[in-house]
């Protein structure tokens, strides 16, 4: 963490330096900050196999901080690669973008480990003010301007609601360690003690408004559609990720025992999520709003699988699978969901926007590799396999089977259908319709880098995930009998 | 090569696809000889398969195994496991031989974006290969899922006018029922887990043929729903069916083929390979087949008289589907070994005579763009080669002695006899409708004078034209003439499937059980091969 502030740090100054045609240096020390990061980050893992606390007790660097630090960067690096030409063609070429972009992985990686509630917030609040400015980095768009400002207040507003809630688990426990309180609201009394469920459910609000659940969800698409599309898809994945692990830090390591309260709310959050995201989805006329509601859906199966662990015993199926579906979803998204940005970005020419679904019509004339692989990234998103997202779907689906919940599997597995006409929508106007301009698309180096890298790690996982699902187990402490038939759970 | 020759038959497709992707797409001659190169190489390959399968037709089984369970993906208990037994072994020499002959008569039909035509194509043959080769679960859902992509664009790119309308309806239609399968899978999955000692997770169908039949009968009667929905989409059977009208008529010839030629087959194929190995006590239920039963004949009947009324060609094909699929799948919920063979034969016979109506329906629209019955009439003194072929797939389709429908649908209604005398009667006017609807389609098309001018000059087929309808016809002639060696690759399977029925039924009153394991009709001695 340290390491990527003092790029960040070193990005401010060269930017001052730099002329204005060799602005691309600044990506470029942001890319080997990320680097040099995540070699940090494998040698922190080598050196500490079972993990350590830092800061007080503040910081917990265990194996699930570890794998969801790597997401982080994995998502950060991807997003410069894509930054690179848009910001060139939208005239913003500043190296404050690089630097807020690693202060916010640098809040990110707090977020995941943190194991105080003071540290979260900070990490929270680090990530989501570098994240204001970055969506409203396009100064002389007046829809990033409105998007930063919609997402600015609504998401002070809901910081604060979150940090109210946090003050009142640290009245009520006494200390601001995650531990502490888990111990504070054990006692079987405490889930009727109406502070405690005031508590909750104002933690909870801050928790579903970052992950952008129903019905804290009408910042997503605004703010998605008027953010710059590299920053729009590294928020769809990378903030999302940060959100879900603060979400799986306070309400599994630190709030278990109040699952019996919240995992009825999560139920009707869920349902709520994936029924409103999926409806929403079905008219939308522009990809990035279309993908917007696509990313506030995918969160609503996310949810179903944390219902999943809710209603099952810590070590049984229903919670490992719940927890691995979780984690796998957020990887598998990450990239499928980069990829899918990173083509809609490379649109972006000097005189049109592009993303509108229509500007996508005849994209196989224009760009027939992007094409294809777009459509690699749709069907994954829609959980056909042998692409990557079928393997999240799966395992949350699992997850709902082994706990019991025949009924929201089916709700769950019947949305996704959902998915597909919307994803296929897109996939129409690129391979079906005729195009309007029939010249090449010109692609940089960097998105055809990043949409590279994200479709072979989304073909690479659906079709070999077994390291991947290896990684995931290790990172939750599973684990595995060496015999090839057989699991210990 | 034995071991692997499964594996050899599967990717030899995506071999192709692959080396296509090389070529450029302006030389699109040099595209159409690969890809007929690499169709028909695929067919070739799957020759050896026949003289190795019918030496061993008689084991019990599967055969030609390839990995082991939970191989590829050991965290899950996925396996890259294959095998085949007589029922996967007909379908797939189907899918080569229908493979081939369609992308054979793709030649003229496709000029625009004909490299990804044939690129898609063939990756379609190997996901569809790869469903009836798949012994394990989790692979047997990639592989039909991930057919239904090259499918929706074959459809959506190459098709006619309503074609995205019709590619999406297929897509959204056949998933639906793909991801009920997926939770009834999963359940299974968990199902073995919880009654295994040690406890183990495996995805692999062999191993979940022992303990699925264990699972009572509240949840398995869930479960043979969930299944039920994502194979009653595939056949289709009614009410499920509405897609297929759609789906046919616009995607473009070669597809129709392949559509109703083997996709279809998929349906019926898992019915026979999983719903009955996995709930026998469900399917032997006598409410519930009488539902099934009672599903097939409105299917039988009411998409002959359908096609009775239609007046695109293409379409009456298509609804000719349904009544055809509708003996199959009466053919399987007869729940006897006559009647199950018989379905699966039917299945095979199907795949040949309606791959060969559509490609007839095709010729003829190739040569004049419209496929409106009322458009033509007197064909046969203008194209007389291509009006015998037409005859005899017709004659084939409608169940003719001496052809192939004859034995498949003969021995569907003997099963269904001997099970319910009253199911036999009500289907067989279903061959009689058949007849009308192909016949009067015959008369309207190719009998009398030449009634539309437009007409006097079409040309007769062209030698590769022939060429596709060659081996179908003789498959036609040879089920029809001589069909003991088809059954006796049939006996071992199908026995086995109806042996676990009976141990399992619920019912040992139900008279549709007990008539089973009746000697298939193949009359071989009781000594070994």
């Amino acid at each position: 963490m340290v390491e990527l502030t003092i790029f960040a740090l070193g990005i401010l100054l060269i930017d001052l330096m730099v002329p204005r045609e060799w602005k691309w240096i600044n990506a470029a020390g942001a890319f080997v900050g990320v680097l040099f990061a995540a070699l940090c980050v494998w040698q922190i893992q080598s050196a500490l196999p079972r993990g350590a606390a830092g800061f007080y007790n503040s910081l917990l660097v265990d194996r699930f901080a570890i794998y969801f630090w790597y997401l982080f960067l994995a998502g950060a690096a991807v997003a410069i690669l894509m930054s690179v030409r848009y910001l060139d063609v939208e005239d913003e070429h500043h190296g404050e973008y690089y630097s807020l972009l690693l202060l916010s992985v640098v809040g990110m990686m707090c977020m995941a480990a943190g194991i105080d509630i003071v540290l979260i917030f900070i990490g929270l609040e680090l990530m989501a003010i570098s994240t204001y400015v970055l969506v409203g980095f396009l100064r002389r768009d007046r829809r990033s301007n409105e998007a930063a400002l919609k997402y600015m207040l609504l998401g002070a507003f809901s910081s604060g609601i979150f940090a109210y809630g946090l003050s009142l688990f640290y009245g009520l426990s006494g200390g601001t360690n995650l531990v502490v309180i888990a111990r504070a609201v054990s006692a079987p009394q405490n889930l009727h003690n109406p502070v405690v469920v005031i508590a909750l459910l104002t933690t909870m609000t801050g928790l579903l408004f970052k992950i952008a659940a129903v019905p804290f969800h009408q910042w997503a698409p605004d703010a998605y559609e008027g953010a710059p599309t590299s920053i729009t898809g590294f928020m769809s994945v990378a903030v999302k990720a940060a959100a879900w692990a603060m979400l799986l830090r306070i309400l599994v390591f630190g709030l278990w025992p109040l699952r019996s309260v919240y995992t009825p709310v999560i139920v009707v959050v869920a349902i709520a999520t994936m029924t409103g995201a999926n409806f929403a989805a079905l008219t939308q006329t522009n990809t990035k709003r279309l993908l917007a509601y696509s990313s506030i859906a995918h969160v609503g199966y996310m949810l179903l699988a944390l219902v999943a662990m809710g209603t099952s015993q810590p070590g049984s199926p229903g919670f490992s699978d719940g927890f691995k579906g979780i984690l796998i979803y957020l990887l598998v998204y990450t990239f499928m969901n980069l990829g899918a940005f990173a083509v809609i970005t490379s649109l972006r020419q000097r005189n049109v926007i592009g993303d509108e679904i229509d500007d996508m019509a005849g994209l196989y004339r224009r760009a027939p590799v992007e094409a294809v692989l777009m459509l690699l990234f749709l069907l994954s998103l829609a959980g056909i396999p042998p692409a990557a997202g079928f393997l999240g779907k799966y395992y949350i689906f699992l997850s709902l089977i082994e706990s019991g919940h025949y009924g929201l599997a089916s709700l769950g597995v019947l949305y996704s259908l959902f998915g597909l006409y919307y994803y296929l929508k897109i996939a129409n106007a690129m391979l079906m319709r005729a195009p309007m301009e029939t010249e090449r698309l010109p692609v940089s180096l960097g998105i055809r880098c990043a949409v590279g890298v994200t479709a072979l790690a989304t073909i690479v996982i659906g079709v070999y995930p077994e390291p991947f699902i290896r990684g995931v187990n290790w990172s939750l402490g599973i684990v595995q009998a060496p015999h090839v038939a057989a699991m210990v759970r | 090569m034995q071991s692997h020759i499964l594996s050899i038959i599967l990717f030899t497709p995506l071999v192709g696809a692959l080396v296509l992707l090389f070529v450029p797409k302006e030389s699109k001659d040099a595209i159409r000889w690969i890809a007929n190169i690499f169709a028909l190489g695929g067919f070739l390959i799957s020759l050896p398969l026949v003289p190795m399968f019918w030496a061993q037709r008689f084991e019990p089984g599967f055969k030609f195994l390839e990995g082991t369970p939970n191989n590829w993906i050991p965290s899950i208990g996925a396996g890259y496991n294959l095998g085949i037994d007589g029922i996967s072994f007909l379908l797939i020499m189907l899918t080569t031989l229908l493979g081939w002959i369609s992308i054979l008569s793709s030649w003229t039909a496709i000029e625009i974006r004909v490299k990804e035509y044939y690129v898609w194509f063939l990756v379609l043959q190997t996901g569809m290969l790869g469903v009836f080769m798949a012994l394990d679960f989790f692979l047997f859902f990639v592989f039909w899922e991930a057919m239904l992509v090259p499918m929706y664009l074959l459809i959506g790119i190459w098709g006619g006018p309503r074609k995205l309308y019709a590619a999406i309806k297929f897509f959204l239609y056949t998933l639906f029922g793909s991801v009920l399968m997926l939770l009834g899978i999963l359940f299974l999955y968990f199902h073995h887990h919880t009654v295994t000692n040690p406890q183990v997770f495996t995805f692999s169908i062999p191993e979940l043929y022992k303990t699925a039949p264990m699972i009572p009968f509240h949840y398995a009667i869930w479960l043979f729903v969930a299944f039920f929905i994502g194979f009653a989409i595939k056949v289709p059977m009614f009410p499920f069916h509405t897609w297929l009208p759609d789906a046919h008529v616009e995607a473009p010839t070669a597809g129709s083929v392949i559509l109703a030629g083997v996709l279809l087959k998929m349906g019926t194929y898992g019915f026979v390979r999983f719903s009955l190995p996995f709930f026998p006590a469900v399917v032997s239920h006598p409410k519930v087949q009488s539902w099934m039963i009672g599903i097939s004949l409105v299917g039988i009947i009411y998409g002959a008289l359908v096609s009775l009324m239609q007046k695109d060609m293409k379409k009456l094909v298509a609804y000719s589907s349904v009544s055809h699929l509708g003996f199959c799948t009466l053919g399987i919920f007869a729940l006897n070994s006559m009647g199950l063979s018989g379905s699966v034969l039917q299945q095979i016979n199907h795949g040949i005579s309606t791959g060969a109506l559509f490609l007839i329906v095709g010729i003829l629209y190739e040569r004049r763009h419209t496929r409106e019955i009322a458009e033509y009439g007197g064909i046969s003194n203008v194209m007389p080669v291509y009006a015998t072929i037409t005859m005899i797939m017709f004659l084939s389709s409608m169940g003719l002695p001496l052809l192939n429908g004859f034995v498949g649908e003969f021995t569907i209604l003997q099963g269904a006899f001997t099970a319910n005398w009253r199911w036999a009667a009500w289907a067989a006017p279903g061959v009689v409708l058949a007849a009308a609807y192909l016949l009067w389609l015959y008369q309207r098309v190719f009998f009398g004078t030449v009634t539309n001018p437009k007409n006097e000059k079409l040309h007769d087929l062209t030698p590769r034209e022939i060429l596709t309808f060659a081996p179908l016809i003789i498959m036609a002639l040879w089920i029809g003439l001589y069909p003991k060696p088809f059954f006796q690759i049939l006996e071992q399977p199908v026995n086995q499937i109806v042996q676990t029925i009976h141990d399992n039924s619920n019912s040992n009153s139900n008279a549709a059980v007990n008539a089973q394991v009746a000697p298939a009709p193949s009359s071989r001695p009781k000594a070994s091969n």
